[in-house]
């Protein structure tokens, strides 16, 4: 029996946690709905919805090409980094071979491997092979980073498909490369959907490796041209905010339509080995 | 393809050979995957070479680096251990990892107290919208950290909503500028942070708690234990192994975090919010000591590892 005091304290706690965690994300939708003119950084009720904010970050701030940048960079690492872990996933998964357990711990490694780790003779690299300035300096290293949760992630995958498939698909005399192309690709769309939108949102969010590689403006992504506008444009709140706005705005619908695939590639990315 | 043979019917040797051991070990990494293939080295070599020139390869560059004194332009010098040695004794590369230490209990400790409050409260009966509540709660863990850090920082600024809030309640002997002040900015940054990982926590243990069998909460009321007994006697062992995985996520993100510091602070005001994360980037790139930097990143990777190994140690050793 839960007394009815006890309800009403765990709907008040849930409630307050829920108000706190949505605080920040209703200022600066306020915000960005505000008037431009308004110097006050607080929480106020804009007058109207304001889209002007929007159209102004999109031409004024280059949110618009910075927009495309983004997806072009996320879209690329999206695709490379699936081509790739699926068959060294399936290998590891279903195949035996010298080697294999050492091979897929490396790529684990990856997992926890702090990009701070990284970022520094990769700037040096990039630079000598006159990559840097480019998409090619955002796209490879986040493919790699990548990498490390797309075949821990699928191996577990493969792993947990039922030998009798693998059995029936080489039966019916499918090649083995045929058997994970056409039977269990198709099989494992649930876990490959958790795969894409983590290394989306991974790629999306990325800011560090956009620092450093690119110093252009035609090549910013979205959250280094919010970074920077923020240093330029201190009093814009209200552009600052539309542009925050618009970059998150693409992760959250895809998260509350999709949200379970999120929860469960965020929280096996710890490892448990 | 001599791969496709016959005599690999269900219940031949080969078969059962892949199954027998994944249950006797509990479905873990000892079930064979199926016969020795050498093809499977030309499934992993695309992959291998990716991961190997954009990580492995730049992840021992920085420990090459690390041993040199360079500034990124002329001509580097041997600095053997100098850097290392650095790192333990110069105030200004020793503080950054003080910091991250105190950040930690925000980033790590807090949100998993926090979490399990939430997850115990939430599981002790039906609560409705739960579903509503798990969305919002994980909605920062989806923000980009820049957009959170912009946010965080028109909330903390002088005149932003916590000073209004504390001015509306006549607490105005409380307000300053947050991430401005000494002694605050730091905890403040840190608050960020257990906003940014509670949510996760919260669902992680929530899902935790739906797998502890309901008769061992039965067996306890009917014991007459309160929510306190029920909590440290059912509902923490039963969570034991979420704690770990929330405890190493948390750690990894939070000690990775130079977005947030970057966007709210750039490690001051002084060095009172440097961090090793932020201290690789402003080192090697904005006063062109690259060797310092480097070590500063190993000595973070170091730290990372030794971390999440405790962590899992602790739990296994447990649970033998």
């Amino acid at each position: 029996m839960t007394g009815r005091l006890e309800r009403t304290v765990t709907y008040g706690i849930l409630l307050l946690f829920a108000a706190l965690s949505l605080t920040p994300v209703a200022g600066i939708l306020s915000t960005a709905f505000g008037r431009q003119s308004s110097l006050d950084t607080g929480f106020s009720l804009p007058d109207g919805l304001n889209w002007a904010n929007f159209a102004d970050a999109w031409t004024r701030g280059h949110f618009g090409s910075y927009l495309s940048n983004s997806v072009l960079v996320a879209v690329a690492v999206v695709l490379v980094t699936s081509l790739l872990a699926l068959p060294a996933a399936y290998a590891f998964g279903v195949m035996r071979f010298p080697g294999s357990g050492l091979l897929f711990y490396t790529f684990v490694l990856g997992l926890t491997l702090p990009q701070e780790a990284l970022v520094v003779p990769l700037y040096f690299d990039l630079r000598y092979w006159q990559l840097t300035d480019t998409y090619w300096a955002l796209i490879l290293p986040q493919t790699a980073q990548s990498l490390a949760f797309g075949v821990f992630w699928m191996r577990s995958y493969f792993r947990s498909v039922p030998a009798s498939v693998i059995e029936a698909a080489r039966l019916d005399g499918a090649s083995s490369w045929g058997t994970l192309w056409r039977v269990l690709v198709p099989m494992g769309r649930p876990a490959i959907s958790t795969l894409v939108v983590i290394v989306f949102m991974w790629t999306w969010n990325e800011f560090l490796m956009a620092l450093v590689m690119v110093s252009d403006e035609a090549h910013r992504t979205v959250s280094l041209g919010l970074a920077f506008f923020q240093g330029q444009h201190t009093s814009e709140t209200a552009l600052l905010a539309a542009a925050s706005v618009l970059i998150a705005l693409p992760v959250v619908i895809v998260y509350v339509v999709l949200q379970r695939r999120f929860i469960e590639g965020m929280l096996t990315g710890a490892v448990k080995e | 393809m001599s791969a496709v043979s016959t005599g690999d019917r269900p219940g031949t040797r080969a078969s059962r050979r892949v199954r027998l051991p994944s249950r006797a070990a509990g479905g873990h990494s000892s079930r064979a995957p199926g016969r020795p293939r050498a093809v499977g080295y030309l499934y992993v070599l695309p992959a291998l070479v990716l991961y190997a020139l954009f990580l492995l390869v730049p992840l021992g560059q920085t420990a090459w680096l690390s041993l040199l004194h360079w500034d990124g332009l002329t001509a580097a010098t041997w600095a053997g251990a100098d850097n290392y040695t650095a790192l333990l004794t110069d105030p200004s590369l020793r503080g950054p990892f003080l910091h991250a230490i105190v950040l930690l209990l925000f980033y790590s400790a807090l949100p998993v107290a926090l979490g399990l409050l939430l997850a115990s409260a939430l599981s002790r009966f039906r609560v409705r919208g739960a579903a509503f509540f798990r969305t919002v709660l994980f909605l920062p863990q989806v923000l980009a950290m820049v957009v959170v850090g912009v946010a965080w920082r028109s909330i903390l600024a002088p005149d932003g909503l916590l000073n209004d809030a504390l001015r509306a309640v006549g607490l105005d002997s409380l307000t300053r500028s947050w991430l401005g002040d000494y002694t605050w900015a730091l905890p403040s940054v840190g608050a960020v942070g257990t906003w940014v990982e509670t949510g996760l926590c919260v669902v992680l243990f929530l899902a935790g708690a739906q797998r502890i069998p309901r008769e061992l909460y039965e067996a306890a009321r009917v014991d007459g234990a309160g929510p306190l007994r029920e909590f440290f006697a059912v509902t923490l062992p039963g969570l034991r192994a979420e704690i770990a995985v929330a405890l190493t996520l948390t750690i990894v993100a939070g000690l990775r975090n130079f977005d947030l510091i970057y966007i709210t602070t750039s490690g001051g005001p002084g060095n009172a919010t440097s961090v090793p994360a932020y201290e690789v980037y402003h080192r090697a790139f904005e006063t062109n000591e690259v060797g310092a930097a480097a070590a500063m990143g190993m000595g973070l990777t170091v730290l990372i590892f030794v971390l999440t190994v405790t962590v899992s140690r602790l739990v296994e050793g447990r649970n033998r």
